[in-house]
């Protein structure tokens, strides 16, 4: 289960969170829309403390960190190893083979052996459908395959839970799919997550719920078919029209 | 007598130089020494240059690279102090800086090899111009590489090691070749403060024979060449690092 109490983010003067609460249960799959500015990307950053929250506390399976009185650099180490993230912009290791990027964090942060390591990272790769591209550079593979070697690292560090910040956006469109297929099959397997998105049709498909954020607060949150069809707040309206 | 392929050569390098110099004797001198200078050269070379610009170019990496990370630190202290460094030392010409250590530093009771003198002289000076290098080569990866590196788990040390300086490496070669190629250059600044380097011996050997001209184009020429073998060698590291580059 993961829990944020009354997270607030200030970036100097702008406040970006206002007040977020929201709690996840183990397994499900809650997809977040919203405007650009909305504080969505911010809001999962927070969750794996790439942005350290100016207040509020974070759960994630029992583990706690409240931001409110200073949290020790060590927590933070230790607790982003419950989080596996996926980021816009793939952020693979240009200098590192596509079983190599897989293999690190199992090798160096887990300490597990190289032969273990390649061992999981080759079924990784091989269940992103990559199997044949283990020892391809980064620069050597497409948008969509770089993304989902970038699926694999996180996945091989075997966290609690995956974030997703925009995924597929940096892709062209026919890339798309091979990507969010991936996501649906995690989905199914029962990997807890958290997709930022503009996929509204992966929000239908595979969400177990949709939040919609608007100014730094959750606006509305319910069911995908819900929330798409029968909006209830303005704001939800108003966003929904406007993509549709 | 039939003329050998090296007699033919040897005569036109005299015909040459006959119509320089007018005065054959003057010619068959010239080549002498250029001969016989050669292997002091190449000795001072072997046995002072390239030990000299090794070793400090090693020592001064470590320096920079500390440097440079205390330069990105987020500990003042440690800023403040690689600005000092830095500051001081491109701020203050290499010789005087060497003067300082070894002419300087007697007079406060430490005396040093002249050969260890001038490691420390150009290992503090490496270190200095290299730091800037190596902080901008830091600098220019991209943040998400960092956030990548810790969304596995790593700290900042593992994230440093394992993902940003391999990336920076690759970036700082070629600046880091200019710093390698000045400083074999550099260390014939080393033959003021006694370090009998390639420079010292030509001038020892011009000091006594007076051809000044021929002696120190040798040993000009010689410097040509080693740092020619560098260029080559740069060239080499960079396409070997470039693997993983489209």
């Amino acid at each position: 289960m993961i829990s944020i109490k009354g997270l607030y983010k200030q970036f100097g003067q702008l406040e970006v969170l206002k007040g977020i609460d929201l709690v996840v249960e183990k397994g499900k799959v809650v997809v977040v829309i919203g405007p650009s500015g909305s504080g969505k990307t911010t809001m999962l950053r927070c969750l794996n403390v790439l942005e350290t929250p100016t207040k509020g506390a974070i759960s994630i399976e029992g583990q706690n960190l409240d931001f409110s009185n200073g949290v020790p650099k060590k927590q933070i180490t230790s607790f982003r190893r419950l989080t596996g993230m996926v980021f816009q912009s793939y952020n693979l290791f240009p200098h590192k083979t596509a079983l190599q990027n897989v293999m690190e964090g199992p090798i160096i942060v887990k300490g597990e052996s190289k032969e273990a390591a390649r061992k999981k990272a080759r079924a990784l790769l091989e269940k992103v459908g990559l199997g044949d591209k283990v020892d391809y550079y980064p620069a050597q593979l497409s948008g969509g395959q770089q993304q989902r070697v970038g699926i694999a690292r996180a996945l091989a560090m075997e966290p609690e839970v995956m974030l997703f910040d925009e995924p597929t956006s940096a892709l062209d469109p026919e890339l798309v799919g091979e990507v969010l297929k991936v996501m649906k099959d995690l989905a199914q397997e029962g990997m807890t997550m958290i997709v930022v998105t503009h996929e509204m049709r992966f929000a239908r498909e595979a969400a177990d719920e949709v939040i919609f954020m608007d100014g730094g607060v959750i606006v509305e949150r319910n069911k995908p078919e819900e929330i798409f069809t029968n909006p209830r707040e303005e704001r939800t309206k108003k966003f929904l029209n406007m993509i549709q | 007598m039939v003329p050998t392929k090296k007699s033919l050569r040897n005569g036109l390098v005299k015909m040459y130089l006959n119509s320089i110099f007018p005065d054959p004797e003057r010619a068959d001198r010239l080549i002498e020494i250029a001969k016989t200078s050669l292997q002091p050269l190449l000795e001072g070379a072997v046995m002072n240059t390239i030990p000299l610009t090794i070793i400090s170019f090693i020592i001064g990496i470590i320096l920079a690279v500390l440097t440079a990370l205390a330069r990105i630190s987020q500990v003042k202290i440690f800023q403040v102090i690689a600005r000092v460094y830095v500051s001081a030392i491109r701020g203050t010409p290499l010789l005087v800086q060497l003067f300082i250590i070894f002419y300087g530093l007697p007079n406060l009771g430490v005396t040093l090899d002249p050969f260890i003198s001038a490691v420390i002289g150009f290992s503090l000076s490496v270190g200095a111009y290299a730091s800037e290098i190596i902080r901008a080569a830091i600098i220019s990866i991209p943040k998400g590489q960092w956030e990548a590196g810790y969304s596995i788990g790593m700290t900042y040390t593992q994230a440093l090691k394992r993902i940003i300086l391999p990336q920076a490496t690759r970036v700082s070669i070629p600046p880091l070749s200019n710093t390698f190629i000045s400083l074999v250059k550099d260390t014939s600044l080393a033959s003021l403060v006694l370090v009998t380097e390639m420079f010292r011996r030509a001038q020892e050997i011009a000091s006594t024979n007076y051809e000044f001209l021929l002696v120190y184009s040798e040993a000009a020429f010689v410097y040509w060449v080693l740092c020619f073998f560098l260029s080559l060698l740069q060239g080499f590291m960079e396409k070997r690092l470039d693997r993983y580059m489209s």
